[in-house]
């Protein structure tokens, strides 16, 4: 084995090493006191849900950055005080915009993200039922003619007979599509 | 009409491709501010400069004024410290700080060291005034008008480039709107 092998080979051991590694974030750890059970999960679900303004391709529950510990403070702020989810929304909403929901509302700016998919999906449904449909219809009509146009009667008749002579088939019928 | 349809995937990429091209040179690292033609939010506050009163809103400049939001740990403040320090000293706008997630110690030290452009130096230890402004991280520079409303901001830090081309272009905008 030479070396470009052996290294080709590593190389391939080292891909599917990393393909099996956990990606999954390390959640950062609060010690936070709740009174019910429901409050943590609620906390949980909520850190989960917010985006890290700092970070950007982390939730805050995800992100070591020092915003994102500041607003699971908030979060647990809020949640103590008897504040709603959509109480809590509002908060973020009103100092972060949408950019800190990874579900971004409906609105004007937001329409084209929203819908565009279904425009685009639509439309190619559409594309392919009329293929389908083509697909489906009788096309041996035109092949007819087709067979008509190419060949004369002659020979057509010629073509039956050197069709019949090699066939097993005694009563072989016109090979031509008729 | 079949010509239409041949030319069909041409220019869906034609557009596609637009969109990609725009999106190359977009900055998706700074959040437009939701707080732009909003009033900048009340607060009860220590400060560096006053001891154990606090601060509000009642202390700041009455005309306008910049709200540079740093901290003695932050390398960016300390590039465009001199920026500052040229501003105050031609008085082209006062210039209050917002002392964010720091120590006084290390911040009375740092602007001892690399001198002081601000007026004020309201303290945001916790950071929770910080989260009313829509702040994630120092430096960040908003620019406040005569009636306490924010009427720009900018994240990051400001060189000579942005000075020039974009934060004096919007002070002469808010002086001027403040004076009529």
């Amino acid at each position: 084995m030479n070396v470009s092998a052996k290294f080709f080979g590593l190389t391939i051991f080292f891909v599917f090493l990393a393909m099996f590694q956990p990606i999954k974030a390390q959640a950062q750890i609060d010690v936070f006191d709740f009174e019910t059970p429901e409050q943590e999960q609620r906390y949980r679900q909520l850190s989960n849900d917010f985006r890290c303004p700092m970070c950007q391709n982390a939730n805050l529950s995800s992100s070591p950055g020092g915003v994102a510990s500041d607003l699971r403070r908030e979060i647990y702020r809020m949640i103590i005080e008897g504040q709603t989810d959509a109480q809590i929304e509002e908060f973020m909403l009103a100092r972060y915009g949408d950019f800190i929901l990874y579900r971004p509302r409906l609105t004007a700016q937001t329409l084209l993200l929203w819908f565009a998919r279904n425009i685009i999906r639509n439309s190619g449904v559409k594309k392919s039922n009329d293929s389908q449909a083509k697909a489906d219809a009788p096309i041996n009509q035109d092949t007819y003619v087709v067979a008509d146009d190419v060949i004369s009667d002659e020979e057509r008749k010629r073509l039956n007979r050197l069709l019949a002579e090699h066939d097993d088939l005694a009563h072989a019928q016109d090979n031509t599509g008729r | 009409m079949n010509n239409f349809k041949l030319f069909l995937p041409v220019i869906i990429f034609m557009v596609l491709a637009v969109f990609m091209w725009r999106g190359l040179y977009m900055d998706s690292r700074t959040l437009p501010s939701v707080l732009i033609d909003r009033p900048l939010p009340e607060f009860q506050l220590r400060s560096l400069e006053l001891g154990d009163r606090l601060v509000t809103t009642a202390d700041l400049p009455d005309g306008p004024f910049i709200l540079n939001i740093w901290g003695s740990y932050c390398l960016p403040c300390l590039q465009e410290n001199p920026i500052f320090m040229a501003a105050k000293e031609q008085n082209i706008i006062p210039i209050i700080g917002l002392n964010y997630k720091d120590r006084d110690g290390a911040a009375r030290d740092w602007l001892e060291l690399n001198g002081n452009p601000f007026d004020l130096n309201v303290i945001d230890d916790t950071g929770r005034y910080g989260i009313d402004l829509g702040v994630y991280g120092a430096p960040e520079t908003f620019l406040v008008d005569a009636n306490g409303v924010i009427r720009f901001k900018h994240i990051g830090v400001i060189n000579y480039r942005i000075w020039e081309d974009e934060i004096m272009p919007a002070i002469a905008a808010v002086q001027t709107g403040g004076n009529s």
